[in-house]
């Protein structure tokens, strides 16, 4: 497909690490835009963008930044989600490690758009190499007079910090992020108040995704109508980033317009692994619903993933081929999330357990059909009446796994075929 | 690190810890930081005494530090190898080998997850998705990405360790 890569047009060149080579890709002329913009059109011209938020919602950007009180003289924050936890999700570490300044340069856009002086970068505690690349980044810009008291010389001030995490998914959830920040146990926050209004340390605060950020930049440099152009329709913009793996011959990080078709996404990275059948896949990280071969021509956009019943998130795309146990895929992640429950919400705490121990009991060959009538009935009750959405996360993969090969399912169950051979990935006799 | 019962910080983690201080405008956001600081300092975990003495060097109470350090799964309450392995175990992973990769890590290491070696070498656990799916399967070992593991590889770098 011809496209321009936008996002990823500094990957593997490793100059644009600085501030000088970074200018040599056109770099921070949007900031410079922006500067000389009145902070309400830098709002109205990310609106007329039709930016939807990259982390997994896609709540629009603009609208989001609108939400912030104008006239004050208190605090503002902008936090930027970069913990990517979400199982599958790996194109925000390739954003920060190969061109930190397209990240910073959108983190201080936001900044002068909402006025707040002060961003974190909070990022997940593993990804030490990349905290290390932002940081050395960050001291360059202050040397180059990009970040400090007056930003490019405008008299207006900003200063990025990078905050890590310590391992926990639920601090990507924006308010347990925002405790998280605090020092505190990383447990969602009661909404409303919405962070917009009392965020970080009490104050007003924008909190968008790595990808999102950087997709202000080119905003900036290329303008709203440039980003429409790309994409499905207006409600879906702009390129995106999809991060594939599992079963595929090249796994990796594409950036494609957003709404090209899962066909054209396994294509791109080679198809199949060794040419296997497509059994299932993820099209939006762990939380988002399976989808199976027959759907395979799906646009991955927000609303045609909605429209399907799963949905785009943070567009991991995990891949499965016939030999994947898909009982023991959606084990997997269920554990994952009984694990990540933060324990504040009841459905939450112990439905993640429930669907856990259910599925190990049918996985393992010691399950039933009733076993699978429980599960669908648990399902329904995890999510709903919590205070963030991981009930609601940890339900996808269960749901559509009864609902897609329930009937595969039932007849492994009946001829007692549990648990299914597992094919071992690693041919040990070649491999040595 | 008693100190005629009062509980005290290394000196180099105190002064790191300082410098950190103008970023933020509560003492306790210096507390996720202090604790990384503090647990590279003192060996990969944090025993009562290193919780103590964080909690001193904030004004915090213990019993609120003790409790964030439980929350978070890169915080260690009980000794650690020198080394540490997470193998990433999540779907990514775990299409692509980590059950192997787990078999090797019992054979090679003699113990468990979560369990130290005899010689206080080496400790390994299952972690979950590390966001290196696309070089699956990987783990991190220390502060490293080991990526696009095969057992063979996998042992090679056990076998790099000191
Ligand atoms: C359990 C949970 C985990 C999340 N993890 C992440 C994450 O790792 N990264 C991220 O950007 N957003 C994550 N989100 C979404 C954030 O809450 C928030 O919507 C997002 O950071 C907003 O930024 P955006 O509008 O730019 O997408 C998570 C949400 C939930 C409920
Ligand atoms: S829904 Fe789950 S993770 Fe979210 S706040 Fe409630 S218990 Fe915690
Ligand atoms: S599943 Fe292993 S790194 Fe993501």
């Amino acid at each position: 497909m011809a496209f321009e890569r936008v996002l990823t047009r500094n990957v593997g060149r490793a100059a644009a690490r600085t501030v000088r080579g970074y200018r040599e890709s056109g770099g921070y002329e949007a900031l410079g835009r922006a500067l000389k913009l009145d902070p309400g059109e830098i709002v109205e011209e990310v609106k007329r963008s039709g930016l939807r938020g990259r982390g997994g919602a896609g709540f629009p950007c603009g609208a989001k930044w609108g939400f912030v009180p104008r006239g004050t003289d208190r605090p503002k924050y902008i936090v930027c989600n970069a913990d990517e936890s979400e199982p599958g999700t790996f194109k925000d570490r390739l954003l920060m490690e190969h061109d930190p300044h397209q990240l910073i340069e959108g983190c201080v856009i936001a900044g002068r758009a909402v006025a707040a002086n002060t961003t974190y970068i909070y990022i997940r505690g593993e990804y030490t190499h990349a905290a290390r690349v932002l940081e050395e980044a960050i001291r360059d810009a202050y040397d180059q007079g990009v970040l400090g008291a007056s930003v490019l010389g405008s008299g207006f001030r900003h200063d990025v910090y990078v905050h890590r995490g310590a391992g926990a998914y639920i601090c990507g959830e924006e308010t347990g992020m925002l405790e998280s920040l605090e020092g505190k146990r990383g447990q969602p926050r009661v909404k409303p108040p919405f962070p917009a209004v009392v965020g970080a340390f009490g104050a007003p605060t924008v909190i968008n995704n790595v990808e999102t950020l950087c997709c202000v930049t080119h905003i900036l440099q290329r303008g709203s109508e440039w980003f429409k152009s790309i994409g499905t329709d207006e409600r879906n913009t702009g390129p995106k980033l999809y991060a594939i793996s599992g079963h595929v011959e090249r796994p990796g990080t594409y950036e494609y317009p957003i709404g090209v078709t899962f066909q054209e996404l396994l294509d791109g990275c080679g198809g199949m692994y060794r040419g296997r059948a497509l059994k299932a896949f993820i099209p939006g990280g762990a939380s988002a619903p399976m989808l199976t071969a027959a759907e395979s021509g799906i646009r991955m956009d927000f609303d045609n993933l909605a429209k399907a019943g799963s949905m785009l998130g943070s567009a991991a795309v995990i891949v499965m081929d016939e030999t994947t146990c898909v009982v023991r895929a959606a084990l997997r992640l269920a554990r994952f999330f009984a694990h990540e429950s933060c324990g504040q919400c009841t459905p939450c705490r112990e439905g993640t357990n429930w669907m856990r121990l259910v599925l190990e009991r049918i996985e393992s060959g010691h399950g039933s059909e009733a076993d699978l009538d429980l599960l669908a009935r648990v399902v329904p009750n995890v999510g709903g009446i919590s205070l963030c959405a991981l009930g609601d996360a940890a339900q996808g993969p269960v749901k559509s796994l009864i609902e897609k090969f329930g009937d595969e399912i039932r007849d492994n169950l009946r001829n007692r075929r549990y648990p299914l051979p597992r094919v071992p990935f690693f041919d040990l006799g070649a491999v040595a | 690190m008693s100190d005629g019962g009062r509980n005290s910080l290394p000196a180099e983690v105190a002064a790191e810890i300082e410098a950190l201080r103008p970023r933020y405008p509560t003492e306790e956001a210096l507390l996720l930081p202090a604790l990384h600081l503090m647990q590279k300092a003192a060996g990969g975990w944090l025993s009562q005494a290193s919780i103590a003495a964080v909690a001193e060097h904030l004004g915090l109470p213990p019993s609120k530090v003790a409790g964030v350090v439980s929350f978070y799964d890169m915080f260690h309450e009980h000794p650690v190898g020198r080394h540490r392995v997470r193998l990433c175990t999540n779907l990514s992973c775990q299409l692509r080998g980590s059950d192997q990769l787990m078999d090797v890590l019992r054979a090679e290491l003699g113990v468990g997850p979560g369990e130290v070696t005899g010689d206080g070498r080496c400790s390994w656990v299952e972690f979950e998705c590390l966001g290196s799916c696309d070089t699956a399967p990987m783990a991190m070992i220390d502060d490293d990405y080991h990526e696009n593991l095969t057992p063979d590889r996998l042992r090679a770098a056990l076998k790099g360790l000191d």
